[in-house]
């Protein structure tokens, strides 16, 4: 059905892209302000009216329209111009495979998944093109003929086909407990509780739980099972991002604006909004691989429109589950967006070895040490069963 | 034509142009690293018409991905511009080039139809990485862990090679 794959879509580009990232460059300056004890952006107004300063992004981007387009002599242009879209495009593609909300069965129709497109290997598919995120950044070096934003190229080069790598290892163990790389099916399987003390009765320390622990428990999110792979993912996608902790690429004290000094007007505003549309994915990421996606703590889908079809019918029920459910997904979106603008404005910026090191020193054998007892902690649970 | 076959014509020509691309474009290193980037991205879109997802995914993540990256990371370090190293204007070379391009031809017009065997029903499930891991780790896991040791062999050598400069 070509029309709901449209309102998809547009669902997609209209939350995720136009009315998040602008209204996170607000929240960030505000958060700044917070952070400095300062009271941050209010002065943006329409015939002295601020909204908070909720404003200032729409003032942003016409100071940036109004800008001069300028190419610095000897730049490649073509390759010039085209660096911003690269590094824009993976960002909003990405959005394609995240799940916003379950698979509703409404009476008369057939079941739709609210999820732009149900790949089987969903997760590889936002390796794949995250990594060609890489490009925009080095190459707007290269092109702009500078040597300061050279040296920014060079630095996002290194740093972002590090943090790929340990990144994807870090969420091995993430893809061994949920047995799939289909985003959709992740979800579905954190829709459900685990006892605490449920491994008692598993190993046969215990015959069976008595009733209290038994009641005991806890959502099966990604990162109540995979604690450790959640930090070191959060760390790597950070990285990947390259704002503040890891923002050497741009290193304003040290090489001046790093890959994108030689950009100005609109150009600018296109690798500047990438970075917010990243923080975005980031967090619709994190919520959908470590914090259950659509899903409500402790009300499974089934248990939602059971309880409310005897009184309001299929229909209504499955509409309102519908509803509560990208309610859910897009609380969890905002409350991690709100987690990265923490770090980004408490943790000064890492020297470039401390960066490497953390990489292949921290995280990479850490995450190989998940990989390795996620796979022995598996094994004991099937031979126990 | 079906679509899918349309697909295919449109990645293959893709491919072709921008292999042509690379190798024409020697002013240039980074602007023919970048064509090279455009051939594996177009190679990726023309295995996602074969049913080969997986490996689709690999040639994105692996080659356009991270291994053109160290290539232009090389080349933007040792910043080759334009003039920096002229190609090779040796007859024999030529010759020789030429040689090779005709022997590649007649062998592939040796391929076209008539010689393909007949085209094998693949598995509802062929090409995902469930497959593509199974077949990995049971059916040919000698010859992936040899792999692995070789490329194990070419880090440490490179390591022990660079180490060797440095002091």
């Amino acid at each position: 059905m070509p029309f709901d794959v449209i309102l998809k879509v547009l669902f997609i580009v209209l939350v995720g892209v136009a009315a998040f990232a602008p209204v996170i460059t607000w929240v960030e300056r505000k958060q700044s302000a917070v952070m400095q004890d300062r009271i941050g952006a209010n002065r943006a107004d329409i015939a002295g009216i601020t909204i908070l300063g909720l404003l200032h992004p729409l003032a942003d981007v016409l100071k940036l329209i109004g800008k001069e387009d300028f190419v610095p002599a000897g730049a490649h242009r073509f390759l010039h111009a085209l660096s911003p879209i690269i590094a824009a495009l993976p960002a909003i593609l990405a959005f394609a495979v995240i799940p916003y909300g379950a698979t509703y069965q409404f009476p008369g129709f057939a079941p739709t998944t609210l999820v732009g497109a149900d790949l089987d290997w969903g997760l590889l598919y936002i390796f794949a093109i995250g990594s060609l995120a890489t490009y925009g950044s080095v190459l707007a070096g290269w092109a702009s003929n500078n040597n300061w934003a050279m040296l920014g190229s060079l630095r996002a080069s290194a740093q972002m086909i590090s943090y790929e790598v340990t990144m994807g290892l870090a969420v091995v163990g993430v893809f061994m407990v949920f047995q799939t790389l289909r985003l959709t099916d992740m979800v579905v399987a954190q829709d459900t509780t685990f006892r605490i003390f449920g491994f008692l009765e598993t190993f046969g320390i215990v015959q069976t739980l008595p009733g209290w622990l038994s009641w005991l428990r806890l959502p099966f999110w990604g990162v109540l099972v995979q604690p450790l792979g959640f930090v070191m993912f959060l760390t790597c996608i950070m990285a990947e991002n390259k704002r503040a902790p890891f923002d050497l690429p741009e290193g304003e004290s040290e090489i001046v604006a790093g890959y994108f000094l030689e950009y100005s007007g609109m150009r600018f505003g296109l690798f500047y909004m990438s970075e917010f549309i990243e923080v975005v994915v980031i967090g619709a990421l994190l919520a959908t691989i470590f914090f259950g996606g659509w899903s409500i703590p402790y009300l499974s889908q089934e248990t939602i429109i059971g309880s409310l079809e005897p009184t309001m019918g299929a229909g209504l029920a499955t509409a309102l589950c519908m509803v509560a459910h990208v309610a859910t997904f897009l609380l969890k979106v905002v409350v991690l967006i709100w987690l990265q603008m923490q770090i980004r404005w408490t943790l000064p910026r890492f020297r470039y070895d401390q960066v490497m090191d953390l990489c292949w020193k921290i995280v990479l054998p850490l995450s190989l040490v998940n990989i390795f007892v996620t796979g022995a902690v598996l094994l004991l649970v099937e031979t126990a069963k | 034509m079906s679509f899918p076959a349309g697909v295919f014509y449109v990645f293959a020509a893709l491919a072709v142009v921008s292999a042509l691309g690379m190798v024409l474009n020697l002013r240039n290193t980074v602007a023919g690293a970048m064509c090279l980037v455009v051939t594996m991205i177009s190679l990726a879109g023309i295995y996602v018409v074969l049913e080969a997802h997986f490996v689709a995914v690999l040639q994105i993540m692996v080659y356009a991905g991270a291994i053109l990256v160290l290539f232009l990371f090389v080349v933007m370090l040792l910043n080759l511009r334009s003039d920096a190293f002229s190609p090779p204007r040796s007859r024999i070379a030529k010759l020789a080039g030429v040689a090779l391009g005709v022997w590649a031809l007649v062998g592939f017009l040796g391929l076209l139809p008539g010689a393909l065997p007949p085209i094998a029903q693949i598995s509802p499930t062929f090409g995902s990485y469930r497959d593509v891991g199974l077949s990995l780790y049971r059916t040919y896991v000698v010859a992936f862990e040899v792999t692995s040791f070789l490329l194990l062999a070419a880090i440490v050598g490179a390591v022990v090679l660079a180490k060797r400069r440095l002091s």
